[in-house]
C-alpha cells in the first residue's frame, strides 16, 4: 500500500504539489516511485516555460523513461540538485524529496488537482 | 492473442515478481520477494553469485534426417556442418536481402540431429520460414517449444550450485559444450552458456521437471530469481545482440558486427546481399558512452554535433549497475563509427553529447 500525504495536492499522472504563495513544489508519489522501481535518473526542464499536463522534467529507472508532467502552468525557477544527483532519494523519500519549484500562471489550476482522498482512490 | 503462460508462471507470482508480456508470453520483469529487490539487485546476483531466469518462452525447434547438414547450412548463416557435435553454434536466419529473420543457438547432436532454440516472439515465424524453405531436403522439422520448458542458472557460483543436483562432473564442460545429463534423477539437456557474460547453464527439460528444478534451486538452495529485466541489462553489459534492437528484418548482421556468426564459405540465403554490404558498409554498430547527463533508449536519434543532421539510432541503452557513466549501442553512419568520435542523441527537447567507444562494456570471464 502506497503512502499518501495529507495536506498535498496531486495529479493523475502521480505529481504531488505543495502550495507555498505563488509557487508550487513538485515532486512525484510514493505510488509512482513504486511503479518505477530503483530511480537512477532525475531531470527537470530548469528555466522552462510549462503548461499544466505536459512534460517538466524526467524520471527513470534502469529500465525506463517517465515523463513528469507539470501539475500547473508556470516557469520552472528552481530544480533540486540535490536528488539530481543522487536519484535514490526519491525511492527513499519521494514526498521529503522535491524535484522541482513552479511559479504559477494561473493559480486556479490547481482546482484540476485531486486532494488526499480523492488520488487515493485511483491508486489502486 | 492472449499472452501465454509458461510452467513456471505460478511460481513468478507466488515470489511477487512484476510481470509483463514479453514475446507472446506472460513473463516476470522483476521480483520482490527478497529483503532487497529489483533489477539491480537481480543484474549483480548474476555478476557476483548466481541467479535463476525461467526462460521456457524460448523455441524449441528439432531437424532430423539424413540431409540435416546440408539443409541446415543453407538456411543459417554459420557453418553447422563443419562444427563439433555437442557444441552450441550461434548463427543467424537471413532473408535474401541479407536482412534477420531471427538469431539462434544450435545444438548440433549429430549430423542427422539438431535442435535450433530461437526467440519466443519468433518461433511460429522461424518454423514457417524453416517448412516454406524445406524444398527437396529430405528432414524432418518439428515445434516442440510447448513440451519443453528451460531454465537459465548464470553467474560465477552456478556451477557450485548445480553440482549438488548432478553427479555428472559438471567441471569437465567446456563453455558452450552441451550434453544430456542426469539432474534431480531426470535426463535433461544441459549446456554451459547463456545470455550474460558470464559462466553458467542452460537446462532444458520436460516441463514438470523443470518445475521440480526450479523449487529446488529457490528453496532450497536459495538461488535468487532474476526477472527479463536483469536479463536484458546483462547481454547489453556483455554487447550480445537481441532481435527486434540490434538486429531486425530492416537490418544486416554484417553491419550489427557479426561477421564470426557468417560462413562466407558455403551457400546460404543472403550470402549474396551479406558479401556486398560487407564490402560496401553505410552504418555500423557502435558502443555509445555519453558525455552529459542523460540516458540513451532504444529508439532515440543520434545527430552530427554540428549540423544536428541524422546520423543513426540507438538500439538498446542503459544506466547499467556498477557503471556512473551511461551506455548505449547503436547503428551510426560508418564516417562516425571511428573511436571518440563526439556525436549528439537527441533526448527529449535536448541534444547530448556522446562518445563513440567499443563494445566491450564488461569482459566475460568464460572457462575454456
Amino acid at each position: 500500500m502506497s503512502k499518501i500525504l495529507e495536506g498535498l495536492l496531486y495529479s493523475e499522472t502521480h505529481e504531488w504539489v505543495k502550495v507555498e504563495g505563488n509557487i508550487a513544489t513538485v515532486g512525484v508519489s510514493d505510488y509512482a516511485q513504486e511503479s518505477l522501481g530503483s530511480v537512477v535518473y532525475v531531470e527537470g526542464f530548469q528555466d522552462a516555460d510549462v503548461a499544466q499536463g505536459e512534460e517538466c522534467g524526467a524520471i527513470e529507472s534502469v529500465k525506463a523513461a517517465s515523463d513528469i508532467m507539470a501539475p500547473v502552468s508556470g516557469k520552472v525557477i528552481e530544480v533540486n540538485n540535490e536528488v539530481l544527483d543522487n536519484p535514490e532519494l526519491i525511492n527513499n523519500d519521494p514526498y521529503a524529496n522535491w524535484i522541482l519549484k513552479i511559479e504559477m500562471s494561473d493559480e486556479a489550476e490547481l482546482n484540476n488537482l485531486l486532494d488526499a482522498t480523492k488520488y487515493q482512490s485511483i491508486c489502486k | 492473442m492472449e499472452a501465454k503462460k509458461t510452467i513456471l508462471y505460478d511460481r513468478h507470482l507466488k515470489y511477487n515478481a512484476k510481470m509483463v508480456e514479453f514475446g507472446g508470453f506472460l513473463m516476470p520483469i522483476e521480483y520482490n520477494y527478497l529483503s532487497e529487490n529489483g533489477l539491480s539487485f537481480e543484474h549483480m546476483a548474476v555478476r557476483c553469485d548466481c541467479g535463476l531466469f525461467d526462460v521456457s518462452h524460448m523455441g524449441e525447434i528439432y531437424v532430423s534426417g539424413k540431409y540435416t547438414m546440408k539443409y541446415l547450412n543453407y538456411m543459417i548463416t554459420s557453418n553447422i556442418e563443419k562444427a563439433p557435435c555437442n557444441r552450441l553454434t550461434y548463427g543467424l536466419f537471413c532473408m535474401e536481402d541479407g536482412c534477420v529473420v531471427d538469431d539462434l543457438m544450435v545444438y548440433k547432436y549429430t549430423d542427422d540431429y539438431v535442435l535450433l532454440v530461437v526467440n519466443a516472439s519468433n518461433v511460429d515465424k522461424d518454423f514457417e520460414w524453416l517448412i516454406s524453405h524445406k524444398g527437396n531436403f529430405d528432414v524432418k522439422i518439428e515445434n516442440k517449444s510447448a513440451s519443453i520448458g528451460q531454465i537459465a542458472l548464470q553467474g560465477p557460483n552456478a556451477i557450485k550450485v548445480l553440482q549438488n543436483l548432478t553427479k555428472f562432473d559438471l567441471s569437465s564442460f567446456s563453455q558452450m559444450e552441451f550434453k544430456e545429463i542426469e539432474i534431480l534423477n531426470k535426463k535433461m539437456l544441459v549446456s554451459r552458456s547463456g545470455y550474460t557474460g558470464e559462466d553458467g547453464f542452460e537446462i532444458y527439460g520436460k516441463n514438470e521437471d523443470i518445475i521440480d528444478l526450479f523449487d529446488c534451486l529457490v528453496e532450497k538452495y536459495k538461488v535468487r530469481l532474476c526477472g527479463l529485466g536483469c536479463r536484458d541489462t546483462l547481454r547489453f553489459e556483455a554487447s550480445m545482440p537481441l532481435y527486434g534492437h540490434e538486429i531486425s528484418d530492416s537490418i544486416k548482421p554484417v553491419e550489427a558486427c557479426l561477421n564470426y556468426a557468417i560462413a562466407y564459405d558455403k551457400d546460404f540465403i543472403g550470402k549474396d546481399a551479406l558479401l556486398y554490404t560487407k564490402e560496401h558498409l553505410t552504418r555500423k554498430l557502435v558502443g555509445i558512452e555519453l558525455i552529459d547527463r542523460g540516458i540513451a533508449r532504444a529508439g532515440y536519434e543520434l545527430v552530427d554535433i554540428n549540423t544536428n543532421e541524422p546520423i543513426g539510432f540507438i538500439t538498446t541503452g542503459y544506466l547499467i549497475p556498477n557503471h556512473t557513466e551511461a551506455l548505449a549501442l547503436g547503428f551510426v553512419d560508418i564516417k562516425y563509427a571511428k573511436m571518440n568520435t563526439i556525436i549528439g542523441i537527441k533526448i527529449r527537447h535536448n541534444i547530448v553529447k556522446a562518445k563513440i567507444r567499443d563494445r566491450k562494456f564488461m569482459i566475460k570471464k568464460y572457462v575454456k
